[in-house]
């Protein structure tokens, strides 16, 4: 199945093109590879891509998921004087609010799902 | 090192995959849930930076590389979802009612602790989209008016903070469903708090994926509507 990476690479890379150039020719807020991603969901639950063709592709990238987050972390060090200025505020108002909508959201799904038939399934 | 060297992609590349790698065998040693892989990178890269004196745009040639990677990755996220279609369709109530109020809840808890500790008019605009997955809440400070580095220091830092406390704050809470902790996870704490959650269970990063693009999407329609509003 490793052939499959180069074609899932190139799906995936066309359909965010594609959500790129939607989301600028359309003048939305929704950043181009999100509308890329509703595109492949669409396109896989209509039956137009198979599974197979992307999985390898989606796997490869997904398992290394935060490793591509360190390079918009580390572009900080640059800005560390807005920082400086209110590093009150923003530290206790993000750490803060994470908890408050950590517990929200999962207290309000827990709340609903429990309404439907089926046992949530355990951790 | 050649200052021409130090500009290649090659150095930054090499740092942020060795720095990575290193903080995985840590953290998979010691268990550490506080020592998360992500925060750790970030942190000792930032030192080492300052430390050598080496300037950020010489690390940003090949950090740009790495950061591209995230917008394939962000379409990637199609695939998970589409394996368990049949679960996230059977759970569609909880998942978007926990998904639209953990975004109403993240908007106002954000502003107004951020107000309330004392935070300036664009301080509070930059935290407003903090739960919202980096490319998303970019775009969203960008349209009220936050400051855009300001921003992704946060985002970047909300995602570390759930991802090294998220399963354990709702385990605490007495939720034990992986749907409802991953809908957590990822609503909080987008990509690195669903990075976190697909090591705990499939269906509940399955679903923190979808709450990434749902809370990304949700938040992107009601921020500059509410901004607007109470501005």
């Amino acid at each position: 199945m490793k052939g499959e990476i180069l074609r899932g690479l190139v799906i995936l890379l066309v359909l965010q093109l594609f959500g790129e150039w939607l989301s600028e020719s359309l003048q939305i807020a929704v950043p181009g590879n999100v509308i890329g991603m509703g595109l492949l969901l669409l396109a896989l639950l209509l039956g137009w891509l198979r599974l197979a063709w992307v999985e390898d592709a989606a796997e490869l990238l997904l398992t290394h998921f935060s490793l591509f987050f360190i390079p918009a972390g580390v572009g900080v060090m640059v800005h560390t004087e807005v920082i400086a200025r209110q590093w009150q505020p923003i530290l206790l108002a993000t750490v803060l609010s994470t908890f408050v909508v950590l517990g929200v959201t999962a207290k309000v799904g827990q709340w609903l799902e429990g309404d439907e038939e089926g046992v949530p399934d355990d951790l | 090192m050649t200052s021409e060297l130090l500009y290649s992609p090659l150095f930054g590349i090499t740092l942020t995959l060795s720095g990575y790698f290193l903080a995985q065998q840590l953290y998979r040693r010691s268990r550490l849930i506080l020592l998360n892989p992500v925060a750790v990178t970030i942190v000792a890269l930032i030192l080492l930076l300052l430390l050598c004196d080496i300037p950020y745009e010489a690390y940003a040639q090949g950090g740009r590389v790495i950061h591209f990677l995230l917008g394939p990755s962000v379409v990637a996220l199609a695939v998970p979802l589409y394996r368990r279609r049949k679960e996230v369709m059977q759970r569609w109530r909880p998942i978007f009612f926990g998904v639209l109020a953990g975004a109403f809840s993240s908007i106002f808890s954000a502003c107004g602790l951020g107000w309330f500790f004392g935070g300036s008019r664009e301080v509070v605009l930059s935290l407003a989209p903090k739960s919202v997955t980096t490319p998303i809440a970019l775009g969203i400070a960008e349209k009220i008016g936050g400051i855009i580095p300001l921003t992704t220091a946060i985002v970047v830092f909300t995602g570390c903070v759930g991802a090294m406390c998220g399963v354990e704050f709702c385990r605490l809470l007495g939720v034990r469903s992986s749907v409802a902790t991953g809908l957590a996870l990822g609503t909080a704490s987008h990509g690195i708090g669903t990075a976190r959650m697909l090591e705990v269970d499939r269906l509940g990063g399955a679903v923190a994926g979808l709450a990434i693009g749902l809370n990304g999407l949700l938040s992107a329609l009601l921020l500059p509507f509410l901004v607007l509003l109470f501005g």
